[in-house]
């Protein structure tokens, strides 16, 4: 294990970490449906109590994904949180009051009423996908930050990251391709949340209604996500020369990422086809509930190569275009080769982690959630 | 023109970090405390099959579930405001201090989140003995987390196996094993985690008791009392003595912090513990501190002026003496620098000599003035005194309890129910303090003689923190007067019993 195969490596379950947190953005996408799909209380209460028992593991892989990229990447962490404030603050407002939502909504005392808190469900549902899907868009279209280290020797102003105007990361909503992968995100989470909601749940009524709905976030999401995947491949791209570290402007990078690594290429066409089959099966079936397991793989899979292909091959994933001579490559933002190593053993763990989360969620999801079932569970929300 | 950072800036990203720190602890001592005492009750429960235990441990997970999603909500915030407003620190340390937020998230939340789920709705669809592995297992995560966020915490008081890259311009880890069980990191857990029992008994305590108040649920108010105040005592005297060894530990790495705890200026000699104004103990702070009746401890006084002996035999620096030596690091680190990018070796080398020999000190570089170096001092004396203070009453507190309810004396005492209910809030006013004392007392430090607060915060404008500072303000007040609403409604209604079924 080499210093740059330690950094490949950790990239990867940095972004492995982050293709979970797009497919978990599911319990996102099923929330800002809530009074769309939930005709009545008691629909909304089923949908609510479907992505309730879910909603824990969205909110974990997202505080993981950023420990992880702080461990393994502390100069991302430092220049685009510390740099992309209020990006990241809105997005971790929003996720504040989805985590007290579910518990909060049905209980009596609870100070602000149900409608409220369901209320916080749906802004989380819009805010959290739509600015998660911005923020990950500017890994390919560059953002307006300083990266100098000179700093730290100079008393006065020690701060080695800085922001190069006052917008604090609302900055990027001024760029429209992040929009459209942040809409793109958006719809994407609100498919997966449909699809989670056929599998999950058994109603007459509501199930339906689902599967209509998937066709309706389908079709939007298949428009956006194509041309951000269009614009992208044709765009220049962030390179970096393996020899001097200098960064420029390549032509058609990412499209020659994908071709200089076809492994990537292939994770990626099977990821959609995974996509739209899952899609396909339950937008035009009337019992397939199994749709979810084609499509969540395949979101994973799909983000996944995207993720390593913004990454590897000299490329620049976290682009500046104030300076591009600042943007982060995996060597010149990541951790020491002895952290990077100590945390490759503890790596060892995650196929252990993983195996009781899911023996876990499929103990309890073993019948699909009723009406009946929540009435007699003192716990539902 | 020269750059300079906003001391206001400092100030309110301080601010905000204290805000959300002290309203995420209001919530995380109940989750470790009720983890341990619902764990045991559920125990009670599968070894002897009394449903009673079974309906007495789901009450207190309903309160447990309550105050959990708070805990969780502002824990959030906490990870990530180590990017979003102390990003300098993130780089300058981040290569040692983020190895354990993501060992955290890989190993405790993980657990947390997925047993907590098969916990709350898993009474009807596991077994009962995988039902209670998931009770503890839960806790177990809290604890875990716990443990890793004060690794991290006790690497910023007494920063050990690390060692400064100038290439980098960083601390890199050197020893991961020195990092993760650090003494200071193994007391500072044991401290932290028992005296969140404490929190968890009080409130269990507290809350049977208002049942008694009232006449209520005396069966179950009763069995929680027992249980809770076992814990309670348990964790009360095991608390004062890990104590005890923090104490040691930091009369030695932190001589400022115990300096500012008892508001001694000028130290000496066989030094007495003061108490409250005149009131002293003769020679208790010698033997706290160092556990030598005539153990030397520094006044404020004598840590900025230097010139007294270390325990080591050499003699300490007075502070102009460590600024000084810490602007000769940055200034060798700038020509470093300087000199590796021009490809002049033989001046990077002699730099990089000088940067070696005056690392110890390269934080009081950036420090402007002596006097910045002496924390808040009545803040800290009198959060270490009530600390202290409370922490002797509660183990009083448990064992009168303890000695009443075997005396079955307990569910007439009226006094005693109305103390216990009383000594909730004194349970969180003890638990705030000894975050004050450990927080405040280490000022100006970020990273103990390694980097100030005024060299680790994010570039920011000042009115951005502010507002930020503001909604945290509101959004956590409001939160938490939810969070007490649902609690008070749902200990009003008390616990519910299982019908027909086992």
């Amino acid at each position: 294990m080499d210093y740059i195969f330690l950094q490949n490596y950790w990239w990867f379950l940095v972004s492995l970490l982050g293709a979970l947190l797009v497919f978990l953005l599911f319990v996102q996408g099923g929330n800002s449906l809530l009074f769309t799909l939930g005709r009545n209380d008691e629909e909304r209460t089923l949908l609510v109590n479907s992505t309730g028992r879910k909603w824990e593991f969205t909110f974990t892989t997202l505080v993981t994904f950023g420990g992880a990229f702080f461990a393994s990447f502390p100069l991302f962490y430092s220049t685009s949180f510390g740099g992309a404030y209020w990006l990241w603050m809105i997005i971790l407002f929003s996720f504040v009051l989805q985590a007290v939502s579910y518990e909060f909504q049905s209980k009596l005392g609870n100070l602000l009423g149900k409608r409220t808190y369901q209320c916080f469900l749906v802004a989380n549902g819009i805010v959290g996908p739509l600015l998660l899907g911005g923020a990950v868009a500017t890994f390919f279209t560059g953002s307006h930050f300083l990266v100098d280290k000179e700093n730290m020797g100079n008393e006065l102003m020690p701060v080695i990251s800085s922001w190069a105007n006052e917008w604090h990361g609302l900055d990027a909503l001024a760029n429209p391709w992040n929009l459209v992968l942040g809409f793109a995100v958006f719809f994407l989470a609100r498919l997966l949340g449909n699809l989670y909601f056929i599998n999950n749940i058994s109603d007459n009524e509501l199930i339906p209604r689902c599967r209509r709905q998937l066709i309706t976030d389908a079709v939007p999401f298949l428009i956006l996500f194509s041309g951000f995947i269009v614009r992208t491949l044709l765009a220049d791209g962030f390179a970096v020369n393996p020899d001097t570290k200098e960064v420029y402007m390549e032509p058609c990078k990412y499209l020659i990422n994908l071709t200089d690594m076809p492994l990537l290429l292939v994770l990626f066409l099977v990821g959609v086809a995974g996509v739209l089959w899952g899609i396909g099966k339950a937008a035009f079936s009337h019992t397939a509930t199994r749709g979810i397991w084609l499509a969540g793989p395949g979101v994973v899979l799909t983000v996944l190569s995207l993720l390593l292909c913004v990454g590897y091959n000299d490329t620049a994933y976290y682009p500046s275009t104030s300076d591009l001579q600042s943007s982060l490559t995996l060597a010149n933002s990541c951790s020491s080769e002895f952290t990077l190593r100590t945390m490759a053993y503890v790596s060892i763990l995650i196929p252990f982690v993983l195996a009781y989360i899911i023996y876990a969620w499929h103990a309890i999801d073993r019948k699909p959630i009723t009406t009946n079932e929540l009435e007699e569970d003192e716990h539902a929300y | 023109m020269f750059e300079h950072i906003d001391t206001s800036l400092i100030d309110w990203s301080r601010a905000q970090f204290a805000l959300t720190a002290m309203y995420h602890w209001l919530f995380v001592p109940l989750t470790l405390g009720l983890a341990v005492i619902m764990g045991l009750m559920e125990t009670f429960y599968v070894t002897t099959g009394k449903v009673f235990w079974k309906d007495t441990a789901r009450f207190w997970m309903k309160l447990f579930g309550i105050n959990f999603a708070v805990g969780v909500a502002t824990g959030l915030i906490l990870e990530f405001e180590f990017g979003t407003n102390w990003s300098n620190y993130s780089w300058f340390v981040g290569d040692i201090f983020g190895a354990p937020l993501a060992i955290e998230g890989i190993l405790a939340f993980f657990m947390e989140a997925t047993f907590i789920a098969v916990m709350f709705f898993g009474w009807n669809k596991v077994s009962k003995r995988f039902h209670l592995a998931s009770t503890w297992l839960t806790g177990l995560g809290a604890t875990i987390s716990a443990w890793w966020i004060l690794v991290a915490n006790a690497w910023m008081q007494h920063p050990v196996g690390m060692a400064f890259n100038p290439e980098t311009v960083r601390n890199e880890m050197v020893d991961f094993t020195a990092v993760a069980l650090s003494p200071m990191a193994v007391a500072k857990f044991f401290h932290t985690v028992l005296s969140c029992w404490i929190v968890g008994a009080v409130f269990v305590v507290g809350v049977s008791c208002w049942y008694l108040l009232r006449n209520r649920q005396k069966e179950f108010a009763l069995g929680s009392i027992k249980v809770g105040a076992s814990v309670g005592l348990f964790a009360a005297v095991a608390t004062a003595w890990t104590g005890d060894i923090s104490g040691v530990q930091v009369a030695k790495l932190q001589p400022m912090k115990i300096a500012a705890a008892e508001g001694l200026y000028n130290g000496g000699n066989g030094m007495p513990f003061t108490i409250v104004g005149d009131l002293k103990v003769p020679k208790m702070l010698s033997i706290l501190a160092t556990h030598d009746i005539e153990g030397y401890v520094p006044g404020i006084n004598n840590l900025l002026e230097g010139g007294y002996q270390l325990p080591d035999g050499t003699t300490a620096l007075s502070a102009e003496e460590k600024i000084k030596r810490g602007q000769i690091a940055i200034t060798a680190l700038d020509a470093f620098r300087k000199a590796h990018k021009a490809g002049d070796e033989t001046t990077a080398s002699t730099a990089r000599k000088t940067l070696d020999e005056n690392v110890e000190y390269f934080g009081y570089g950036y420090i402007k003035d002596p006097s910045h170096l002496v924390p808040n001092v009545e803040l800290t004396f009198w959060s270490f005194r009530i600390m202290v203070g409370l922490g002797g009453y509660f183990i009083l507190f448990f064992i009168i309890v303890l000695i009443m309810s075997k005396k079955e004396k307990l569910a007439y005492m009226r006094w005693l129910q109305q103390a216990a209910l009383w000594t909730i809030p004194l349970a969180y006013i003890g638990s705030q303090a000894g975050w004050v004392v450990a927080e405040v007392g280490r000022q100006p430090w970020a990273i103990q003689d390694m980097l100030p607060v005024g060299a680790a915060i994010s570039k920011l404008q000042t009115g951005s923190v502010q507002l930020t500072f503001f909604i945290f303000l509101i959004l956590f007040t409001v939160l938490l007067c939810a969070e007490t609403g649902i609690m008070l409604k749902a200990i009003k209604k008390g616990p519910e019993e299982t019908k027909n079924r086992k």
